[in-house]
């Protein structure tokens, strides 16, 4: 079973993006999926965290992720308030939505990190809301690129059945391009 | 069997589909986390004309309950949801409408009640409503409450029930995660749950009758609760009959009490919602290292399963029962206090201990229920059983 657990800020769509990537690894044929978000005070730019889980058989566990195989930071802020590294699994990796060079990023040395510009993905793509670009979607393609759980085909089909059909388009461009600047 | 096409979603969106399907004439409700986007989705239904509801958003969940129990009076399939402090501000009503046989169907996100504010799962809402009158069943999944919904209806409004039913599923847990579900087809749910023929309705004028009129001193009070009493007992073969009939059309088994590996368990779990998954989980793993364990899900809390428990649980040495609510100077929560009379009358004296846990959505976590097998392991081997309750996991 693969345990993803997702940092972001509230109003970012971590939320939103856990649910998308469990819509996109059953339809990459994963048989037991679930999602679950982590909600505390509901409150904008707060550290919030979801989870995904995905497996060959039926999952009826549904306690918090603590030990996850794959950690999904939306935005670098993150890693010193919500120590993404926290109960990582030997052989995990986190993905990290950044422009800096891992080296700096703060993470134990011993942790495979791959990082990508997804915010830049989102903006090439014209996903922004009200001046502010939503990476959510577009981190999409690099947890396909860095992980290969699920398809690129997946996230797009998960992705169209989220939005309609305007944006679906936007954000389907922005999880692309992220997967192509994501070196797995 | 009817072809079911299965889909990705969270509780909440497949209770307000169940919903859907079975078309309720009219729908009161207020929204409040975590069961807002039942009635959300619903409205969206209602709003693009997939369901012919009339749908009244109202001031508060007292308004709500009370606009549902009129429109049931009138005589119309009525339908609702809350949660937690709703639930709380529903409390007169749902005396009313219990004691007005009314057979109105709602889902309850089990969410904590305040002080502290707690948005989260456990079971004080619906356990502070155990004695109200309506009939009770739990879902530890999805599609569990999608099912349960479903069957509520016909359960309810069964000609010899006519009682209110809340179909309960665990705040966030259940109601906000993504599950595989699957879905029945419109035309099979509207085939199994039928046309609604309400009895003694405030609008049938040729045949006008009075609801909760005054029944004072002299008047026939006392028999008005006992014939609940003996509707909520005849009930027990209806849930039974409803269950096997909506096996039959979706394949999935019903019972209002599910076992797993009972067949040889000296210890048993007895668990009721979300949690049962977690402890199934936990059983089979510690079944590797030779403690023989079974769980016992209670799927039906109201009427309780008296009679299935105890059978369920015969032969077995030690027994934990796991309460997410308090009931403060009881000797332990709601389920145990069940449990233990369940088996009163068991030859053998069975030590049944009580854990208390994850109140106001605390991590049910495995290494939790490991623990919890680990006692009823000991104690089965002879170990002292704990005095009172055990506050599991607690800092």
């Amino acid at each position: 079973m693969h345990e993803i657990r997702w940092h972001g800020r509230g109003g970012q769509g971590a939320v939103t993006s856990s649910k998308i990537l469990a819509e996109a690894a059953f339809r990459s044929g994963w048989s037991g999926v679930t999602a679950a978000p982590s909600f505390g005070a509901e409150r904008r730019g707060a550290p919030i965290t979801a989870s995904t889980r995905m497996a060959e058989e039926p999952i009826r566990i549904l306690s918090q992720v603590t030990t996850p195989d794959v950690v999904v930071v939306l935005d670098d802020s993150l890693i010193t308030v919500a120590r993404p590294e926290a109960g990582l699994q030997s052989g995990g990796v986190i993905i990290v939505n950044t422009v800096k060079p891992r080296a700096e990023l703060g993470l134990p040395a011993d942790v495979r990190v791959v990082t990508a510009d997804v915010t830049g993905s989102a903006m090439a793509a014209g996903v922004v809301v009200g001046g502010t670009p939503m990476v959510n979607t577009a981190i999409l393609g690099s947890i396909a690129a860095a992980t290969g759980f699920v398809t690129l085909e997946s996230v797009e089909a998960a992705i169209a059945g989220a939005f309609p059909p305007g944006p679906a388009a936007k954000n389907i461009e922005a999880a692309r391009l992220a997967f192509e600047c994501t070196k797995a | 069997m009817p072809t079911q096409k299965t889909i990705a979603a969270t509780g909440n969106t497949v209770v307000a589909e169940a919903m859907r399907q079975c078309a309720p004439d009219m729908m009161a409700a207020y929204p409040i986390t975590p069961q807002t986007t039942i009635v959300e989705e619903f409205a969206g239904f209602v709003a693009k004309g997939r369901v012919h509801t009339e749908y009244i958003t109202v001031e508060s969940e007292h308004s709500a309950m009370s606009a549902c129990v009129g429109a049931s009076a009138a005589g119309a399939r009525v339908m609702t949801a809350t949660s937690s402090q709703g639930l709380a501000l529903m409390w007169e009503e749902l005396h009313i409408a219990s004691g007005m046989r009314l057979p109105i169907v709602m889902a309850n996100a089990n969410r904590a009640l305040s002080a502290p504010i707690n948005i989260h799962c456990d079971h004080s809402d619906i356990m502070g409503a155990r004695d109200t009158g309506w009939i009770t069943l739990f879902a530890e999944t999805a599609q569990e409450a999608y099912d349960n919904t479903i069957m509520a209806i016909r359960i309810a409004e069964h000609p010899d029930v006519l009682l209110p039913t809340m179909s309960c599923l665990d705040g966030f847990i259940t109601t906000h995660s993504i599950d595989r579900v699957c879905i029945m087809d419109d035309e099979t749910v509207t085939g199994f749950v039928g046309q609604y023929t309400p009895k003694n309705a405030l609008l049938d004028i040729e045949n006008p009758v009075t609801h909760g009129a005054f029944a004072g001193l002299g008047g026939p009070f006392f028999e008005f609760k006992k014939s609940q009493r003996e509707a909520i007992e005849r009930s027990r073969a209806v849930i039974k009959d409803v269950g096997a009939e909506f096996s039959e059309l979706s394949g999935r088994p019903f019972g209002m009490v599910e076992t797993w590996g009972m067949e040889d368990a000296d210890v048993a779990i007895v668990v009721i919602g979300s949690t049962a998954g977690n402890v199934r989980h936990v059983a089979r793993q510690m079944r590797e290292s030779g403690i023989k364990a079974g769980v016992v899900k209670i799927r039906c809390f109201r009427p309780f399963p008296y009679a299935e428990l105890a059978a369920a649980l015969s032969g077995v040495k030690a027994v934990a029962v796991m309460d997410r609510a308090e009931s403060f100077g009881a000797e332990g929560g709601p389920l145990f206090l069940e449990v233990r009379s369940a088996l009163y009358d068991a030859t053998e004296r069975i030590p049944v201990i009580d854990y208390i846990y994850g109140l106001g959505g605390s991590d049910v976590r495995l290494e939790l229920i490991e623990t919890v097998l680990n006692d009823l392991s000991e104690i089965a081997a002879g170990a002292q059983a704990p005095t009172g309750l055990v506050y599991l996991g607690s800092r």
